[in-house]
């Protein structure tokens, strides 16, 4: 229980980023992408000069898409790995597997669910340039805020447990949060930017092809990193039958 | 669930001890500020800032950027 096993965990928490980055990028590709070309094809029937394009469709769609899909498998990875470590026997008696799809179920709904409620993803064409910087800055503002009071809900949660028992103090804990982030989202300025005409079905599909890609990286993840977290932590007994004599 | 041929199956989960905070702190600074940057990258360069020039990195992650939730234009 020292610096290595933090390392071990680390990289674990990569690979398995990286690896349940592969069915996201499925999803995405199957999902997302026609979503996406029907973006385009409104934003190039109702605008303006376009430019060159730097990168053609075709590769946007594969080449880059996996390209951002992976690195950001194993950069959300790594941060989840750290997360487990800290959460690790801090947040209850759970086992390590435990641990590791609760924390990834926190990653998705504190770093992406709670805060697309309010910032929701938005295909081409949707979203006005000069806002950007703006939009940007409240999407983020959004992700930080949701992990503080998610945070702040665990440790309240932890506080009550021995009190209350787990089940009242975890739903108090949860309505507090659920409370706390509703009036962050009622005061926080929209960021709606629609395009007159853009069609509500394409902008529909699109969000749901976002949450499922999402849902499917943390889903695996979760999946993943627990069966190898597993393994370092609670290494299994070798070979629970006769203990075979050694030549 | 036939897993009761291992050894003493124990009834209730044993508390996992913590890893202690001085281990994790090197690499939660390090490697977290690493990754914080790789998802820069990823999710915002070229769009509302840039540390590169050009609109190379942004066209390249485009779509992942947008269906990964991103503010991207």
């Amino acid at each position: 229980m020292n610096s290595a096993t933090v390392r071990t965990l680390l990289v674990r928490g990569m690979l398995a980023g990286l690896l349940a980055a592969v069915p996201a990028l499925l999803f995405a590709y199957f999902v997302g992408e026609g979503p996406v070309d029907a973006a385009i094809a409104f934003e190039s029937a109702n605008s303006h000069e376009h430019g060159e394009d730097l990168v053609s469709r075709s590769v946007q769609s594969t080449a880059g898409l996996a390209t951002g899909m992976l690195i950001f498998g194993v950069a959300v990875g790594g941060i989840a790995a750290l997360a487990f470590c800290f959460a690790l026997g801090r947040v209850g008696r759970f086992s390590a597997r435990a641990t590791a799809a609760l924390t990834a179920l926190a990653a998705f709904l504190l770093m992406y669910l709670v805060p697309t409620l309010k910032y929701p993803a938005n295909p081409p064409a949707v979203g006005n340039p000069d806002t950007l910087g703006q939009r940007t800055a409240l999407f983020f503002l959004m992700i930080v805020l949701s992990v503080l009071l998610g945070i702040a809900a665990t440790m309240l949660g932890r506080r009550l447990a021995p009190r209350w028992g787990n089940w009242n103090a975890s739903v108090t804990a949860g309505l507090a949060f659920a409370a706390a982030v509703t009036v962050a989202m009622v005061f926080l300025p929209s960021g709606a930017n629609i395009p007159k005409g853009f069609p509500a079905s394409d902008l529909w599909e699109f969000r749901l092809a976002s949450i499922g890609v999402q849902a499917v990286l943390w889903a695996g993840f979760g999946l993943l990193f627990g069966f190898l977290a597993e393994r370092v932590l609670s290494p299994r007994p070798v070979a629970h039958r006769v203990p075979v004599p050694v030549a | 669930m036939a897993q009761s041929t291992a050894a003493p199956a124990p009834t209730t989960q044993p508390a996992l001890a913590p890893l202690p905070l001085k281990a994790l702190a090197p690499w939660a600074v390090f490697f977290g500020v690493l990754m914080l940057v790789l998802l820069y990258f990823v999710g915002a360069e070229q769009g509302a800032t840039s540390v590169l020039s050009g609109e190379g990195v942004h066209e390249w992650v485009h779509d992942a950027r947008h269906l990964l939730g991103f503010p991207c234009h």
